[in-house]
């Protein structure tokens, strides 16, 4: 009998009609940057140029600042029910245009359709639902402002002007953190995409005028580094929200200080995946696929170190091993592909250099046998045994389908390893012991800890890093204080 | 009694016979049961739904229809038997699709141990095999005497396999060395007194939809492999909830570990409620990534049917002709 091969089953790319060429989103309108500039996206996986971007440069900026400025006049005097008939009706259109936003996503980001279709769009939906909801209900929202305890006060106000910098590698649902609270709060945004990942934000700018938004609420620059530089940078903006590096964060941090400008971070992460000898093995070794392989690996939170107690070592990695081995990776819009592109050459090339350092510094590498496309920029899901707390894979964020994995003997030993890092944004825990869930959850420094699962979001769930992994939180009712004078 | 001789090889028996340890005691079976790896429903359940939208077109669904039908127990368990519809059940089997003789067959007739004769003559030269349903089923309760007569009369008349539940009474107030006895002694039923030393095949009913707990459904499985099931099955089709992807996946996970440990590889058969082509693909799925090839057959996978095949008809007829027929393109036995 013939082995059951899966046949292709690629999602059609004739749903999302990409333009040669995409202009700045300001004021409500579409524009070519005032010094012509642009620089082109591509598709990760065949290294196609979809698209040609405008690049912002400073006067740019400073026009879609100036927009926002106006609209926020008229924006944050709307009764907050009117804010959420917007929110409502963009949420509405992202459900409609759901497929086609999900294809758009993987051809510029390289990720799996199955992921982008079934993880990556419903979750940005949700955000725009969520945060419609409270738009008129702020004053019970945050602490302390409740009329109905009799503390109350004036009603929280928003900030101005919110300047956003989002990473690639959510492009639409780290649009949707950003814009869903700041609009419901009565901010009004100016938003730079990532350079590699322009177009859905491109199309979302179309979908905010499709639902009648008023000019200068939402406004998009693309561009590279100097765009989101001059934007944080700029006078007139109010508060700074960025999700990304920790050296950028860092950066952008030196540049807030001694403003008025709020400011919250996102930044990176190298989150202990913490399995004990009674953890239900079978969903431990799916957590731990989908902590460090969802998204190639391009998660902050990923679970990039795999702890594992010493006892159950050898049967976790065989499990664990097999299971890679099943994996599929190839084409994004396949249906059935697991892993798709990694996001740029740039990127790859820091995978490769880590993943070597972990082999040169006497780490044992493993990846299944898995054949990569030719072109397009690929990197096989890989295991490192064998790592020690002294390793650079232990300690470094690769932000790429790598998993380092330790052992620990003590539960005491698990804590002290996992809070061993210079970041603090996620921690999973996998034992049958509810007891042990609780004092762990309490002892370790992680902003989200996940107990039996990983890598789940969602919108009423805030979301943020301790130490070098930022600060301030997105998501839920403290994603809303962010964007609020309280 | 003549004990039963599969055909293991001496390694994999030396492996079970390490094992023989745990099933000492009613304490150490007890341990050794509450000592595997727990389930995490919500986990399992995701993983189970993840495998469901695994998209299979083209070549690999008519490769999937044409295995799943080769893989049903055609299955006709009602009170109303009779011989005439159990010929017609048969015919059906041999030959599934009147107007497309490449349909393959598919693996067993599965009947109440009475209509045994009846199936065995009317499959004559087919190869299909004729299950039967022991032990009281779908109960199970009668006493353990009663329930090995009720097996040795299905052999006695000539049946290839066995599909025998277990005690859920027994199983559920932590009897498990009790469950063990009888399976083990249903087992040492299978054998042919006719001196030829083969043996019909045994398949474990578990009835997971009373078991309820997915720790439970992977103990039962434990349990019927080390007391020498050569099948375990998810349920009976006669109560609330029969067979579902989740609770089939314990079971697959179950027998792949169960394979690692001793090197015996046992059957699975899913029950009760798979009706659709669609269904039945994303079971093939769940097989595919959880044991791989090897499992890929009707020697190692089953479906317990008796609606399924008609629907898995018509989504042939539709890939061969590029239109859907219809229900009366099909045959009703």
């Amino acid at each position: 009998m013939p082995v059951f091969e899966y046949a292709p089953a690629p999602e059609s790319r004739a749903v999302v009609d990409i333009a040669p060429s995409y202009g700045l989103f300001i004021d409500g309108e579409f524009a070519e940057a005032g010094d012509g500039k642009v620089f082109k996206t591509l598709s990760p996986s065949s290294e196609e140029v979809l698209s040609e971007v405008a690049q912002a440069g400073v006067e740019d900026v400073d026009r879609a600042v100036k927009a926002a400025r106006k609209a926020f006049e008229t924006w944050s005097a709307l009764p907050g029910s009117e804010r959420a008939k917007y929110l409502f009706r963009i949420a509405r259109i992202i459900q409609e245009r759901s497929r086609e936003l999900a294809v758009l996503e993987s051809l510029d980001n390289g990720k799996p359709i199955r992921e982008s279709r079934d993880a990556d769009l419903p979750l940005v939906a949700a955000h725009f639902f969520y945060y419609a909801g409270w738009a008129d209900k702020l004053a019970y929202a945050v602490r302390g402002r409740s009329p109905l305890n009799g503390t109350s006060g004036a009603d929280p106000r928003p900030l101005g002007v919110a300047g956003q910098v989002i990473p690639w590698n959510f492009p639409l649902l780290m649009l949707a953190w950003k814009i869903a609270p700041a609009l419901a709060t009565g901010n009004t945004v100016v938003l730079k995409p990532a350079e590699t990942t322009p177009l859905s934000a491109l199309f979302f700018a179309d979908i905010c005028r499709q639902a009648g938004l008023p000019k200068g609420v939402v406004n998009i620059v693309t561009g590279d580094g100097s765009t989101g530089a001059e934007l944080v940078a700029h006078p007139g903006i109010d508060k700074v929200a960025f999700t990304g590096s920790t050296e950028v964060g860092k950066a952008i941090a030196r540049t807030v200080a001694g403003t008025r400008k709020k400011v919250t971070l996102e930044l990176g992460g190298k989150a202990a995946n913490i399995v004990f000898d009674d953890a239900p093995l079978d969903q431990a070794v799916e957590g731990i696929v989908g902590g460090i392989f969802f998204n190639q690996g391009h998660v902050c939170c990923a679970g990039s170190r795999l702890l594992v107690q010493e006892s159950v070592q050898d049967e976790l990695l065989d499990a664990l091993k097999r299971r890679m081995s099943t994996l599929r990776v190839g084409d994004p819009l396949d249906k059935n592909t697991d892993i798709g592109a990694i996001n740029s050459a740039e990127q790859l090339a820091r995978i490769r250099a880590l993943a070597d350092a972990g082999e040169a510094e006497g780490a044992e590498r493993w990846a299944p046998a898995c054949e990569l496309p030719s072109s397009g920029y690929w990197f096989a899901p890989t295991l490192f045994t064998g790592v020690t707390q002294a390793h650079r894979i232990a300690r470094e964020e690769i932000f790429g389908p790598v998993l380092s994995v330790l052992t620990f003997r003590t539960p005491e030993e698990a804590v002290a390893k996992a809070n061993n890092t210079p970041y603090g944004l996620s921690a999973g825990i996998w034992t049958e012991k509810g007891s042990r869930i609780l004092w762990m959850a309490n002892k370790l420094r992680a902003g989200v800890v996940w107990s039996n699962t990983f890598n789940k979001f969602d919108p009423a769930s805030p979301f943020g890093g301790y130490k070098e992994s930022g600060y301030g939180r997105e998501g839920g009712r403290h994603g809303l204080e962010a964007y609020l004078d309280v | 009694m003549p004990t039963t001789v599969p055909a293991y090889g001496k390694e994999a028996a030396e492996r079970l016979a390490s094992l023989a340890d745990v099933t000492a005691g009613d304490g150490a079976l007890r341990r050794f049961l509450h000592g595997l790896p727990g389930v995490d429903a919500v986990g399992l359940q995701a993983r189970a739904a993840t495998l469901g939208t695994r998209s299979i077109k083209t070549t690999a669904k008519a490769y999937a229809i044409d295995l799943a039908i080769s893989m049903i127990d055609l299955t006709t368990l009602e009170g109303a038997d009779t011989p005439g519809k159990v010929r017609a059940l048969c015919a059906k089997g041999i030959n599934p699709d009147p107007t497309d003789r490449s349909a393959p067959k598919v693996a067993a007739i599965c009947v109440y141990g009475d209509m045994v004769a009846t199936a065995k003559e009317a499959l004559t030269g087919s190869g299909i095999h004729v299950a039967a349903v022991a032990t009281a089923f779908p109960s199970g309760r009668a006493s353990l005497p009663v329930k090995l007569a009720d097996t040795r009369d299905a052999v006695a008349a000539g049946a290839d396999e066995i599909d025998m539940v277990i005690d859920r009474g027994a199983f559920l107030s932590g009897r498990y060395l009790d469950v063990f006895e009888e399976i083990r002694q249903v087992k040492e039923a299978c054998v042919r007194e006719d001196g030829s030393g083969t043996a019909a095949h045994l398949k474990v009913i578990f009835e997971t939809g009373e078991l309820q707990t997915y720790d439970n459904v992977r103990r039962a499985s434990w349990l019927a492999m080390l007391a020498g099931a050569d099948f375990i099955k998810t349920s009976t089709g006669k109560v609330a909830v029969n067979a579902t992807p989740p609770v089939t996946l314990v079971l697959l996970e179950a027998v792949r570990d169960f394979h690692a440990a001793v090197g015996v590889q046992v059957g699975v058969k899913p029950a009760g409620g798979i009706r659709t082509s669609k269904d039945a693909i994303k079971y093939l799925v769940m097989v595919n990534e959880t044991l791989g090839d090897e499992w890929l057959s009707p020697e190692w996978f089953r479906f317990g049917a008796s609606s399924l095949l008609n629907d898995l008809l018509m989504q042939r007829q539709k890939l061969s002709t590029g239109r859907y027929s219809g229900p009366d393109y099909v045959t009703v036995d």
